[in-house]
């Protein structure tokens, strides 16, 4: 499911024959992907609760309908040259597709994993990472065999919608949830809960959003997120500009290579570092994430042109943690809120990537354009946002200070939670 | 035994779960090598 709608991070690959064939501006033809990610936050955060009432194949298939229905749609704007269509094609109807499928099988794997949800759920988004590596070539090879003509892009649409289609249908039919009170054998739930944050209680995504500790963590996720993102948006153009300068400046091929070097990064951060938190603690996995990635801002901001080495070797660090506090975010939901509405709240945090997608790339383009306004070059173009960035990882890291356990007036009826401990433990080791 | 017939009947279905997953992952890391090699060889 993941690795189909990780599509989401190609569609750059669309907007230059977009940009000829219809006669759009750059902002004109980034409209469908950031339409996308502000629907997938938005439908994420409220169709969180249908998720989990409705279950992960359900919700899947929702998934699988709009996230094709949106390329299909699409192509049929793009045939007939109304470009609206493919706005609310693939942003608004492939964007509710893209929040419904990142969110569904959050709480699922949780459960299948109780003993491992930082593994469990980074391989999964592992996969929202992935999808770009697969369909940024795929649809370069596509647009190369139909055309970059209105009609060769409608027919990649339509190719995009099938195969997509067929792709993520797999996902629906073979996702299963776990038995009432299935538990990994020999494993122990009070003796995880022993460590600091980790609940056995349940907390209701209603009251969830009531508690200090989910705001703090959606700061926390905001800033994480804002940092990466605005490295990764302007990658390619950031390191041509921050040694243009010097005795070794950065050619066009070499720096599509650093952007491919910084997916591997970020998708790998997903898996790595969600599962050193297994080990670690969450709280102090996103001490990393914060305070190491606050440090490797500060050295890129310090190193300026002098080691273009150390510049890549801190750009991966960063989206490695990029990577790793989404990936990681789902298990320190469940860690303070149980696994009982675990998904809908994720999708309401993911409002904080809405957020972040908008903040991210505004300060680093902003701060960019203003000071080659003003005649700057080379490093100079960025030291202000660097700056910015490292004040946000601060206040993120000092949000992340401020989680504690939340107040048991939170939690669901004892009652109730006693009933499926009693069933956890009969069940324990079933399969 | 019934646990072994249950595998045995569902090994199919993992190994093709798996390539689904795997073999268009597999090119998708292997176009990125191929990009890779460009930031160190110029």
């Amino acid at each position: 499911m993941h690795l189909a709608i990780g599509q989401a991070y190609a569609w750059s690959v669309f907007k230059p024959p977009l940009e000829s064939a219809l006669h759009l501006s750059g902002t004109g033809s980034a409209l469908p992907f950031q339409l996308g990610i502000v629907m997938l936050g938005l439908s994420a955060a409220f169709g969180g609760p249908l998720v989990e009432r409705n279950g992960p194949r359900w919700a899947m298939f929702v998934s699988m309908i709009c996230f094709s229905s949106g390329f299909l749609i699409s192509a049929l704007g793009v045939a007939t040259r109304q470009y609206w269509l493919v706005v609310l094609g693939y942003g608004f109807v492939g964007g509710i597709g893209l929040g419904i499928g990142y969110i569904s099988p959050v709480s699922t794997l949780m459960k299948w994993f109780p003993d491992r949800p930082g593994m469990a759920t980074g391989i999964a988004i592992m996969g929202f990472g992935g999808g770009a590596l697969i369909a940024s070539p795929w649809s370069t090879q596509m647009l190369g065999t139909f055309g970059t003509g209105t009609g060769g892009i409608a027919t990649t649409f339509l190719v995009h919608g099938l195969v997509y289609a067929v792709f993520m249908s797999v996902g629906v039919l073979l996702v299963r949830v776990p038995p009432d009170g299935w538990l990994p054998r020999g494993w122990v739930p009070a003796k995880a809960a022993a460590r600091a944050l980790v609940t056995t209680a349940n907390v209701s995504a209603r009251n969830a959003i009531r508690t200090p500790q989910f705001w703090c963590l959606w700061v926390v996720l905001c800033f994480n997120v804002t940092a990466g993102i605005g490295i990764l948006e302007k990658a390619a153009p950031m390191i041509r500009d921050f040694f243009a300068n010097t005795a070794t400046p950065v050619s066009v091929s070499a720096a599509a290579g650093f952007v491919a070097l910084l997916s591997l990064a970020n998708m790998t951060g997903r898996i790595v570092w969600s599962s050193t938190s297994d080990l670690i603690g969450r709280k102090n996995m996103y001490r990393v994430y914060l305070g190491v990635g606050a440090l490797l801002y500060l050295t890129i901001a310090l190193a300026g042109s002098s080691h273009n080495f150390v510049f890549i070797l801190c750009a991966i660090g960063i989206l490695s943690f990029y990577g790793g506090g989404f990936a990681t975010a789902p298990a320190y939901l469940k860690d303070l809120f149980g696994t009982y509405q675990v998904g809908a709240i994720h999708g309401r945090l993911l409002t904080a990537w809405s957020t972040a997608g908008v903040l991210g790339p505004l300060i680093i383009n902003a701060i960019a354009d203003s000071q080659k306004a003003a005649g700057r070059t080379g490093p100079a173009l960025y030291t202000t946002s660097l700056y910015i960035m490292i004040g946000l990882l601060v206040v993120g890291f000092l949000a992340n200070e401020l989680i504690r356990p939340v107040n048991p007036r939170f939690h669901e009826p004892q009652v109730a939670e006693m009933g499926q401990q009693d069933t956890l433990i009969t069940r324990q080791g079933g399969s | 035994m019934a646990d072994d017939g249950e595998t045995a009947r569902r090994t199919p279905l993992m190994i093709l779960a798996w390539a689904w997953v795997v073999l268009p992952f597999a090119y998708g890391v292997y176009e990125l090598f191929l990009k890779l090699t460009t930031l160190f060889a110029g």
